[in-house]
């Protein structure tokens, strides 16, 4: 079978349940008036009209899950003594996430450098990444709030797909970027799609030239940018701490590990976490590093725009999906205040006036 | 740790022997329930371990004992939260998971040949520890080695049997002190900031080594560079909130680096060239 296909759309469901028949199918399903990536059933309505209020990040990395379970063991010869048995899974079937958009994909490589690409990688997301197909529906332009174009990616980027999906004629022409993909692509029900393929890189082109760009250059941030707490300070005066914005990222990726027990057995879970809560950093003597938002704030734009690229090659841990833009509850705009540190005009010491904000 | 084992796994340790160190500061020194682990386990002087209480969680130590005596790994924990009380509630003979050895080390290669002065505060003399016996195990290739030490009250000083020994060796200097007067404490009083200002050690081919509450190391800092000591002399090692201890989990860095993988142990050279959080 070609890398170039086509199908058209009132086959999805039947492609989807065609990829589900030795995996499990991450799809972004209708709820109410929320598009969420569930695992597909076909009691489900999948959505592919708007990029989904969440990204797919938990079908590779989950929510919550367990890393290891214990036992505590004890035998008749020795009563006093209790052993403990340990057990960890790694073993994970096959999994397709479906219907992301090119921002979702590049979410995934983001966190690969930090889980993959080192050399205590996470077993567990190492798994799941190795065993999951990315097909990717790419944008046909610019929604609310996104402005992947400034980060380095695009309404068609492929990074981090193994196939991209582009909306012409009534249906969709698919191409395969890698081996996995070429796999999707040999599925009967995928009909030749060369003939669509001007027409798609066509649509790719407009809807890559309708996207923002909030950035005059490069998004990396400076580290002297940091300095100026009564910017940071002004600019987090409305943040509710709530971590929405953590949550619904495609790259955020910290976690936390809590042990659960009942009577002899339990479970080591890893849950994510949010670097935006006081107590993510606090310490048992009740020293916090972060204690004031603004540092919590500033550590987490930082982290993206500018420690991560530090570490990575100037790689931007942002994918300008633009759900912290939408969905945060008091309008914080990141777009808004990198573009604003990255302004040559800019001062961020004109913050100063504000300077009893900043230690809120 | 190799990349082919699951970091998160602990392995499975026993408690041989428990030390009441000071009215809430316990050492534990533990065995792999694995020979051939125990055999073959390698670290360095400063590399820490995550301790496990299955059911509580993991909190992580520093490893105390040096890597010249492998009979036991030592760990001393201070009874602050959930899972340091529930170490205190671990007797000799229980079983415990160990993740270790993670993190950097003291770059002891490098202070081959310099004097040394350690400077500790309460169960900051953890790190030190481990460093100050490897030295003593290799005393040959260090010149002198000056101990400042203080604590709260004369029981809070950890390692007593160790301070003993130090103090009457005639190739260690210890100073010890305590914050104040103390019924039978007849050796000096005063905060260790103070006491490192009035032994005014020099600074020339000396390397300062310090670990102890957030406020002491930083007025020992401040102390180290009137005393004219170079920041790439001044060595310090951290701690933080850590989950994974793996630089995974986002939360104890100091931006793009992380206490757990690239730390603890960092020069205040190295610390200034990061970004603060002031």
């Amino acid at each position: 079978m070609a890398d170039k296909g086509y199908l058209p759309k009132e086959k999805i469901k039947e492609f989807v349940e065609a990829l589900g028949k030795d995996a499990a199918v991450y799809a972004p399903c209708l709820e109410g008036d929320t598009i969420t990536f569930r695992q597909y059933t076909p009691d489900k309505e999948i959505s592919l009209d708007r990029p989904a209020n969440t990204p797919p990040k938990g079908a590779i990395y989950p929510q919550c899950e367990t890393l290891l379970s214990f036992e505590f063991k004890k035998d008749a010869a020795t009563p006093q003594k209790m052993d403990v048995e340990l057990k960890a899974n790694t073993d994970f079937p096959k999994a397709v996430v479906f219907g992301g958009r090119p921002c979702d994909a590049k979410g995934f490589t983001v966190i690969d450098r930090v889980f993959v690409n080192t050399d205590t990688a996470d077993p567990y997301y190492k798994k799941r990444r190795e065993n999951t197909t990315i097909v990717t529906k790419c944008c046909n332009g610019p929604y609310a709030g996104c402005f992947c174009v400034g980060v380095g990616g695009g309404p068609a980027s492929r990074e981090g797909s193994d196939v991209v999906m582009t909306e012409v004629d009534g249906g969709y022409y698919l191409e395969a970027v890698t081996e996995k993909g070429k796999a999707v692509m040999s599925l009967p029900i995928i009909q030749d799609g060369s003939s669509y393929e001007a027409k798609a890189k066509q649509a790719n082109e407009k809807a890559t030239g309708a996207v923002r760009n909030p950035f005059p250059a490069d998004a990396r941030i400076s580290p002297e940018l940091f300095d100026s707490g009564d910017f940071w300070g002004r600019v987090v005066e409305k943040c509710v701490s709530c971590g929405a914005c953590t949550f619904l990222c495609p790259t955020c990726y910290c976690f936390n590990i809590t042990d659960e027990q009942a009577i002899t057995t339990g479970e080591r879970i890893r849950s994510w976490d949010s670097c935006m809560f006081q107590h993510f950093t606090l310490e048992t003597s009740g020293h916090n590093p972060r204690p004031a938002k603004y540092k919590r704030f500033r550590n987490r734009v930082g982290h993206k725009f500018s420690y991560y690229p530090e570490k990575y090659d100037g790689a931007i841990a942002c994918t300008g999906c633009g759900r912290c833009i939408r969905y945060c509850p008091v309008s914080v705009d990141i777009s808004e205040i990198v573009g604003y540190l990255k302004d040559p005009k800019a001062d961020p010491k004109q913050w100063a006036a504000d300077k009893k904000d900043a230690k809120n | 740790m190799t990349g082919n084992e699951n970091p998160y796994l602990p392995e499975l340790a026993t408690v041989m022997k428990v030390i009441d160190e000071t009215p809430n500061i316990k050492s534990f020194q533990v065995v792999f329930n694995d020979p051939e682990k125990m055999k073959n386990f390698k670290f360095e002087p400063g590399q820490v371990g995550q301790l496990s209480v299955f059911g509580v969680g993991e909190s992580t130590f520093v490893i105390n004992s040096p890597p010249t005596r492998m009979d036991y790994l030592q760990f001393s924990v201070m009874k602050a939260g959930e899972v340091t009380t529930a170490l205190h509630g671990i007797y000799e003979g229980d079983v415990i998971g160990v993740r270790a050895p993670l993190g950097n080390w003291f770059p002891y290669q490098d202070m081959k040949g310099k004097n040394i002065l350690f400077v500790g505060g309460g169960i900051g003399l953890a790190p030190l520890r481990t460093l100050i016996l490897y030295m003593l195990d290799n005393r040959a290739d260090y010149k002198d080695i000056t101990i400042i030490y203080g604590s709260r009250t004369p029981p809070d000083l950890c390692y007593k049997d160790d301070l003993k020994e130090w103090e009457e060796r005639s190739d260690v200097n210890l100073i010890l002190t305590v914050d104040n007067e103390f019924p039978g404490w007849e050796k000096r009083t005063g905060f260790v900031p103070t006491v490192l200002k009035e032994e005014a050690p020099k600074s020339d081919n000396t390397i300062a080594i310090t670990c102890g509450p957030p406020i002491m190391i930083k007025f020992v800092l401040q102390g180290l560079a009137e005393l004219k000591f170079p920041e790439e002399n001044i060595i310090t090692t951290l701690e933080a909130r850590m989950k994974c201890g793996i630089g995974l989990c986002g939360r104890c860095n100091l931006g793009h680096k992380y206490i757990c993988k690239d730390g603890p142990v960092f020069s205040l050279k190295q610390l200034k060239e990061l970004p603060s959080d002031e």
